[in-house]
């Protein structure tokens, strides 16, 4: 009566890919099949090359670094494409840049293992021990810290100074990663996944000057908007946020030990004011678009006054939740620099959210922004790439090690598994927080309130959230 | 006397499955194969393994495979000419080939590592020559390619070998270091031999063997172990993944991977071919290898991925040295092997 048919086996056998944990690969695989393929033309013995990296940001020089180091990858031949100039930076400017990150513990363990922390602490970073979050509507508050204040929680660095010492670094490697500048991509031919009689298996990469590059693994580090993730058609869950972050940098008033990173979290956003030096901060505003357009144009004084004015005041607070609350704003304010700021220096742009469904093709993966993108209230936009390098970096050194094929899906699989475990509990946990701070009705204030003061009364519980930001 | 307890035991065996798979099929009516059909093949088999040993008329092993001059069967050639263009397809017919390269490449490069200490870096086997016995479509062969060695793979299928070769062809870091040919292995130690027997130049000879899931599809093992011996280096190392053959291979090997799960095509592996690690080893080292190790693996069909066991029951994966001093050589009938293994024993003392 029911006669299983070879259909009906086959069926059983997709099902039961779909309940293997490792191997759900089958109908990925099948599914994923790529669509243009480039045939004849017999490319002759042309130089194939082992990875590409497409985009020379901070994580796609990390990621060259990294591969390039990499005892088992010594033969391989690497290659980054980056658009821009290259970006050489033999003395450090005076001018602070405005765009700057947190690096977290882990990230900085990275970067000091492929040589390129030395080089940025010979530059300028600055080490911070505590982070203070407390929320406009009701002063509650939260520390994290470090137990005894001596250990660093994490670093700001300058995105330009990052990236200088990784391209200083990537100068060291020239003999096993070439760097192309001012290579801009213009077309990118996918491989069909099985082998055809008369079809090239790998990626090909042509560039605006007219060179066509073959490689075995494609790695898109291209940023949000990246356009490997466009042209592979991967479906991508994301939004704009109606909100747009300002940047300054701002001077302090008075030289302090600047070791403290403030966050408020106010109705129109969080603004945030991260230490560079003892008399510069960072300003990080994410407001509504109007308002930071406002911000824009304001003269400095009423830039400075917007700001201070941002940080102390408690127009948003009902009486109930300033009574329910309220134990350390005067503490606060002595603690607090107020600022000037900085000539030329505000920027503002766009905020949203993306991640991408899938991470890898067959002979692709997607690495840092190009991948995921998340809030800045978090700092953690760029440590989630750091940690998509390392993961990919000891995958790739594995195969290699076990002979196999870099743009083998088998371990590209598993690179994309273990970076969507971790990354997407992140990127909730961090939308979250921006939507339950963007109200001030009441009973939301109440809940965040209580919920931020118990956090903070619970030391464990903050070590495993301070655990995971910093890995 | 051996063969007819084996196949009281087999029948047995089958008399008790069938009581089982009744009782499960009335309810679910869960048959995708025809149980009758494999049992027809099975007394198929051993009723021709009868009659050979009619004809033999010498006391010997259970064996299915006729005593000849070649290692290869046409039958299998045959089975996999129609199969040569599907080696590269991962999910395809050969999945669990190309999921058993996570064991056996380590497994192969840890043991050379082993004898040919010091070595690092990207391309830890460079310098030395390989060769892949029934390469197939060049599995193994690429990924041991990769890894530095000079790998030589034949294989008597011709289409197994153009497929082979044209997929290394695309990758200019492999075409300099794999190689592809469609012989047998006698005939590539005929090769070795006619060019000069025991004078050749030693440095032709290969550093390693490798006859992964090879063995439970040749016709003569007698000759495949000779045929190994001269192509292979004094210390050169030997390579064989292969099946036992026990109730629970057959269970699991046969029809659980071939008729239920269809894990392998239908067909692909004859019971009567598998061999025990013992009768291997023995075989081996009366030809004159050291039998180093012997490890048990797994395969799990759900997670489609292989793992390293205890057990030996069902696959294993084994490797042997060639021993310094060169093996008088033995005729190609079987003979007792008491004499052969006292022999590799002192020789090994010898040799420390």
């Amino acid at each position: 009566m029911h006669k299983l048919t070879k259909a009906t086996l086959a069926f059983n056998g997709f099902g039961r890919c779909f309940n293997a944990e490792k191997h759900f690969t089958a109908t990925k695989i099948i599914s994923r099949g790529l669509v243009c393929t480039e045939h004849g033309d017999d490319s002759g013995k042309k130089e194939v090359y082992d990875v590409i990296i497409s985009g020379g940001g901070m994580v796609g020089s990390t990621m060259a670094c990294s591969l390039g180091l990499d005892p088992n990858l010594v033969d391989k031949k690497i290659l980054l494409l980056e658009a821009g100039n290259k970006k050489v930076m033999d003395k450090v400017p005076d001018v602070y840049g405005t765009r700057v990150s947190s690096i977290s513990p882990g990230s900085a363990t990275l970067l000091s293992g492929i040589g390129a922390w030395e080089h940025i602490t010979k530059m300028r970073y600055k080490p911070y021990k505590k982070m203070q979050v407390w929320d406009a509507c009701s002063d509650a508050l939260i520390t994290f810290d470090k137990e005894n204040l001596q250990d660093e929680m994490a670093y700001i660095v300058e995105n330009d100074v990052v990236v200088a010492a990784l391209t200083k670094q990537l100068d060291s490697l020239s003999d096993n990663v070439q760097v192309k500048y001012r290579s801009k991509v213009v077309k990118y031919t996918w491989p069909m996944p099985h082998q055809a009689a008369d079809s090239i298996p790998w990626v090909q990469v042509t560039l605006a000057s007219g060179e066509t590059l073959q490689t075995k693994l494609l790695i898109g580090a291209d940023g949000p908007n990246s356009m490997v993730r466009q042209k592979l058609g991967i479906p991508t869950v994301k939004w704009n946020y109606d909100q747009s972050a300002v940047v300054a940098v701002l001077h302090l008033s008075e030289p302090t030990e600047n070791n403290v990173a403030w966050q408020r979290f106010l109705p129109t956003g969080p603004i945030a004011m991260l230490p560079l030096s003892d008399t510069e901060s960072s300003l990080v505003w994410s407001t509504s678009h109007r308002l930071a357009e406002e911000l824009l144009e304001l003269d400095e004084e009423s830039f400075v006054d917007a700001i201070n004015s941002a940080f102390w005041s408690n127009e948003n607070q009902s009486e109930l939740i300033e009574t329910a609350g309220s134990l350390f704003r005067s503490t606060l304010s002595t603690l607090m620099p107020s600022a000037g700021i900085g000539p030329k220096t505000r920027v503002m742009f766009p905020l949203g959210i993306g991640h991408a469904s899938e991470y890898v093709r067959h002979r692709v993966a997607l690495i840092g922004d190009a991948a995921h993108r998340v809030h800045p209230l978090a700092g953690q936009g760029a440590n989630l790439g750091f940690g998509d390098v390392a993961c990919l970096t000891q995958l790739l050194s594995q195969a290699a090690f076990n002979g196999k094929d870099l743009g083998a899906m088998q371990h590209l699989l598993e690179y994309e598994t273990e970076r969507q475990r971790h990354n997407l509990p992140m990127m909730a946990a961090i939308d979250l927080m921006k939507r339950l701070y963007s109200t001030n009705a009441a009973p939301v204030v109440l809940l965040r309130t209580f919920g931020l003061q118990a956090t903070n009364m619970l030391p464990t519980l903050k070590e495993q959230i301070m655990a995971f930001a910093s890995k | 006397m051996y063969s007819r307890k084996f196949s009281r035991l087999i029948l047995g065996l089958y008399n008790r499955k069938t009581s089982a798979i009744t009782a499960v099929q009335s309810p679910g009516g869960r048959s995708g194969f025809s149980w009758s059909a494999v049992c027809r093949q099975r007394t198929r088999w051993l009723r021709r393994d009868g009659a050979l040993e009619v004809q033999r008329g010498v006391p010997c092993q259970m064996s299915a495979r006729s005593i000849s001059q070649s290692t290869v069967d046409p039958s299998e050639v045959k089975r996999f000419q129609s199969l040569a263009s599907k080696w590269w397809d991962e999910q395809g017919e050969f999945a669990a080939l190309h999921a058993m390269n996570d064991l056996r490449v380590p497994f192969i490069r840890d043991n050379l590592l082993n004898v040919h200490p010091g070595r690092q870096g990207g391309k830890p086997l460079t310098g030395l020559r390989i060769l892949d016995v029934g390469c197939g479509g060049g599995l193994l062969t690429e990924p041991l390619g990769r890894l530095g060695a000079d790998v030589l793979g034949i294989d008597p299928v011709p289409d197994s070998i153009g497929t082979a070769q044209l997929h290394s062809s695309h990758d200019p870091d492999l075409c300099e270091r794999v190689r592809y040919q469609t012989c047998t292995l006698e005939e590539l130690s005929a090769e070795e031999e006619g060019g000069g027997g025991e004078t050749a130049n030693p440095l032709r000879r290969f550093d390693a063997i490798v006859a992964s899931e090879v063995v439970e599809h040749l016709a003569d093992l007698e000759t495949f172990a000779l045929c190994c011996s001269h192509v292979l280096k004094p210390g050169g190392s030997l390579f064989i993944t292969t099946i036992n053959k026990t109730n629970l291979s057959y269970a699991l090997g046969i029809v659980v991977a071939e008729q239920l799960l269809r894990i392998v095509p239908s067909g692909t592996h004859d019971w009567e071919k598998f061999i025990s690690p013992v009768e291997l080893e023995r075989l081996l080292e009366s030809n004159g290898f050291s039998v180093q190790s012997v490890q048990g693996m797994l395969y799990n069909p759900v997670s489609r991925a292989w793992s390293w066991t205890n057990s030996t029951a069902i696959n294993y994966a084994l490797h042997a040295v060639k021993l310094k001093e060169e093996h008088p050589q033995t005729d190609q009938t079987v003979t007792p092997h008491q004499t052969g293994v006292d022999e590799g024993k002192e020789l090994k003392l010898n040799v420390g």
